[in-house]
């Protein structure tokens, strides 16, 4: 170890207070957790809501009790109106891809390690580090606000397409006030989120310790850089975008309306907008979302499998190269989700292309992986099931991306289940088990406790079972025709179908129930759980060469030296079969052996 | 001394050198040195503006997108004349980059140790400021001008995307002449980083490149 002046600029002096501890903390490593207690509250908000919709679908007209407590209006008598259907809908949609699947693999983990994994202090700006959490969270509550504003919440969908997204009122319950409140929130949620970038970026380029070269950084690292610079290109244009729709509903432009239109008998005062703008400007960022969701989880995953495998991947400058092809190419393959949307059929060719050529990159990771699994002697742990977990959901949802991705097939299956099964197994489910193979992997070094091994494994395969069950039949309703966004199913064809929606609702809430274990063993071992050694998992990263857990300034005050590559395993030296990136230890590998 | 803080030396580049496959290969540090030697890092402030540079653009050029897109999309867009005070606004926003440049190397000047007596070396900051707020403030005549018209945010798109515009490159400026005020008081506090001081003029000359191009935009478009 020894002392860099070069770091000054990250240095701030040591929280006093609990205020400063814990609340308005400058420390990265409170931020991230801050982060992740946001997202634990946000996917458990979303989950419920999910569930309330699920029993909605498999039987129609059933009483929810206490249902009413949510919305007068949207459930009278317990019984949800096709609108609050719509309106809950919406809410997950939007809780579970902002503030969840963005929130926790991104900026939580990212946060609490990336300054670590470089060797840093903390991140060079950490006052808008704190402001992009309390900004975060500002948004959170501004959504949730709509929830007790008016007519309740938005019923346009995540997506929230025009003109519903900017008619006001007249649209239905929520789309006045409530279409206010989401654009606000995400155009918040967007600010945030640069600022975090911001310090994503400037962290990974000027704060590496000495030997620190880019490609000594793990694959986390990288994951969260890559993810950083997507951020910056997506939240940048969606963030104008919404105040476009703020501005037709309290301004009265007419951005996104067009001329002529007639909703309930009404003909709109606003004139000549353009739908399809909305759309452009809306994928433009929420392709590439999806890649903000999941590019955390391929580093998490690539990190945490390289350290139970006990031997490096077959490449790491491949999967880095593959992960940023994925950056790349995500922007220019939105399109596919505007092949139904009246746009030029030769731009649909246009988009069709890129969208089958990034499958390359990504199969190409997950050859990498599978390739390195190979006879490799993997440590079966929580966090590894998990990280195996993830590959098969990304796989499994990843194939049926093939035939959404040729616009012949997705005009057929664009509106059906096929498309809800598909992104929630290959975004969703994949990138929350990136998250639970973090937590159960990284929980020792953020908490100074273990998790219980047993209810983890338990937690892990009810949660993969269950996500099958639920997820797979999506594909199946898809095939069947069984159009999405309905609150019922009462057309003739469609009645047969909704013993599989049963299914998939008594999955859904068995699943949900599951997570509880996870709750469980998360609050009981970080007060009860057994003690943890400063590296549990005898791994090589930076964050491993830290006392557990980290203190305020993560190294005591000095800065580690790095020596080697992120991933010395399979070898011999004096702590075992791997060395340490800060260790000088000089070892010899079976290959130089050779 | 006329300030206190200064970056780190340049301890010299040396070429990186990795196996590039996390581990594969060439794991022995040679002569025990690590190998990937960088002891010097560029400032943080430098490489942030420049990633704030291009978040502001892709705003931009999302906006732009959108008024190419709206204008094409119907007939209802009614063209006008741009006020002539944004003509004065543009030779003004101009002058500012150039007194910037001259303050910018006063400053490093004087933090170099080099004092120039009677001569504050905040002046020219000063007058940077000065024209910055007289840019803000020809903005709003050239708004009120327009509202004299009777065209306002919602008359016509092409007013919309005016106001948008105008409206949304005023806020970046404020955030410039913020970023001005905050080098001014650490300069006076003897506490001016030079890549502080670097970022913030690079930052308000982006500003100033960013309204040509807007300018150009909407005299073209509108």
């Amino acid at each position: 170890m020894h002392d860099v002046s070069a770091h000054a600029a990250q240095h701030h002096a040591p929280p006093q207070g609990f205020i400063r501890k814990h609340v308005f903390s400058l420390d990265h490593k409170v931020i991230g957790k801050q982060y992740y207690g946001l997202a634990l509250v946000a996917v458990f908000v979303g989950m419920v809501l999910s569930w309330i919709m699920r029993l909605h679908l498999g039987w129609t007209n059933l009483a929810i009790p206490g249902l009413h407590l949510l919305s007068k209006t949207g459930a009278p008598g317990d019984i949800m109106t096709p609108e609050y259907y719509l309106q809950l809908m919406t809410m997950h949609g939007t809780i579970m891809v902002f503030f969840v699947l963005t929130t926790a693999p991104f900026a939580a983990f990212g946060n609490y390690f990336l300054p670590i994994q470089v060797g840093a202090e903390d991140m060079p700006f950490p006052r808008f580090n704190m402001m992009s959490f309390w900004v975060t969270f500002t948004a959170f509550i501004v959504l949730m606000a709509s929830f007790f504003v008016g007519d309740g919440p938005t019923l346009g969908g995540w997506t929230q397409y025009a003109p519903l997204n900017a008619v006001g009122s007249v649209g239905g319950p929520g789309q006045g006030r409530g279409v206010v409140l989401w654009a606000a929130s995400i155009a918040i949620f967007c600010v945030g989120q640069l600022l975090g970038s911001l310090n994503f970026i400037t962290t990974t380029l000027d704060l590496r310790v000495k030997g620190m070269s880019l490609m000594r950084l793990p694959l986390t690292a990288w994951g969260w850089f890559i993810t950083s610079c997507m951020g910056l290109t997506a939240f940048a244009v969606l963030m104008p975008a919404c105040i476009l729709v703020i501005l037709d509903h309290v301004a009265g432009t007419s951005f996104f309306v067009p001329s002529n239109l007639v909703i309930n008998d009404q003909l709109q005062p606003h004139s000549g907008g353009s739908t399809l703008l909305w759309q452009h400007l809306f994928w433009f960022f929420g392709h590439p979302e999806v890649y903000i969701a999941i590019v955390p989880g391929m580093g998490i995953v690539s990190h945490v499998l390289v350290t139970n495998m006990r031997r490096p991947l077959l490449s790491h400058r491949v999967i880095i190269a593959c992960m940023g092809s994925i950056a790349i190419l995500s922007y220019m393959v939105y399109g596919h989700h505007m092949f139904v949307s009246g746009m030029n059929p030769f731009s649909s060719l246009a988009f069709s292309f890129p969208t089958l050529i990034i499958t390359i990159p990504a199969t190409i990771i997950v050859l990498m992986w599978v390739g390195s699994l190979y006879g490799s002697r993997l440590r079966i742990n929580t966090a590894s099931l998990f990280a195996l977990g993830f590959i098969s959901m990304f796989v499994s949802g990843g194939v049926s991306g093939f035939f959404l991705a040729q616009p012949s097939i997705d005009i057929m299956l664009h509106a059906t289940y096929f498309v809800v099964g598909h992104f929630h197994m290959v975004m969703a489910v994949a990138a929350i088990f990136g998250i639970f193979s973090g937590t159960y992997f990284w929980f020792p070094k953020m908490t100074g406790r273990m998790m219980n091994e047993t209810l983890g494994k338990i937690h892990f395969w009810l949660s993969f079972v269950g996500a099958y069950c639920i997820f797979m039949p999506f594909h199946y309703l898809g095939i069947a025709a069984n159009v999405r966004r309905y609150q019922a199913f009462v057309d003739d064809y469609l009645q047969p179908l909704i013993p599989v929606h049963k299914f998939i609702t008594v999955a859904a809430i068995a699943t949900g129930i599951a997570q509880f274990i996870f709750l469980y063993n998360l609050i009981h071992s970080r007060y009860w759980g057994k003690t943890a050694p400063d590296n549990p998992w005898e791994a090589t990263s930076l964050e491993w060469s830290t006392p557990t857990p980290p203190p305020f300034d993560n190294f005591g005050g000095k800065h580690p030296v790095v020596y080697h590559d992120p991933y010395q395993y399979g070898l011999k030296s004096s702590t075992g079969d791997y060395v340490m990136q800060a260790s000088p230890e000089q070892v010899a590998t079976e290959h130089d052996e050779k | 001394m006329a300030t206190t803080v200064h970056e780190p030396p340049q301890t010299g580049l040396r070429r990186e050198r990795d196996s590039g496959n996390g581990g594969w290969r060439n794991l022995v540090p040679a002569d025990g040195d690590p190998r990937a030697v960088r002891d010097y890092s560029p400032p943080p402030a430098s490489t942030g503006i420049w990633v704030v540079v291009y978040a502001i653009t892709m705003t931009f050029a999302a906006l732009t997108s959108a008024l190419i897109v709206r204008k094409g999309s119907s007939l209802d867009w009614q063209s006008f004349t741009l006020p002539s005070v944004l003509y004065l606004n543009t030779a003004l926003i101009l002058c500012s980059s150039v007194t910037l440049e001259i303050a910018r190397r006063r400053v490093a000047t004087f933090m170099g140790g080099i004092t120039i007596p009677g001569e504050s070396p905040a002046r020219w900051l000063y007058i940077t400021l000065v024209f910055g707020l007289l840019f803000v403030t020809g903005q709003y005549v050239a708004w009120s001008r327009l509202r004299a018209e009777g065209l306002y945010l919602a008359t016509n798109p092409s007013s919309s995307f005016f106001y948008l515009l105008t409206a949304a490159h005023v806020l970046h400026v404020l955030g410039g002449l913020a970023g001005l005020l905050y080098v001014i008081a650490k300069l006076r506090k003897s506490e001016l980083r030079r890549s502080t001081l670097d970022a913030a003029s690079r930052y308000w000359h982006f500003v100033d490149l960013l309204w040509v191009y807007l300018l150009l935009l909407l005299w073209m478009k509108l």
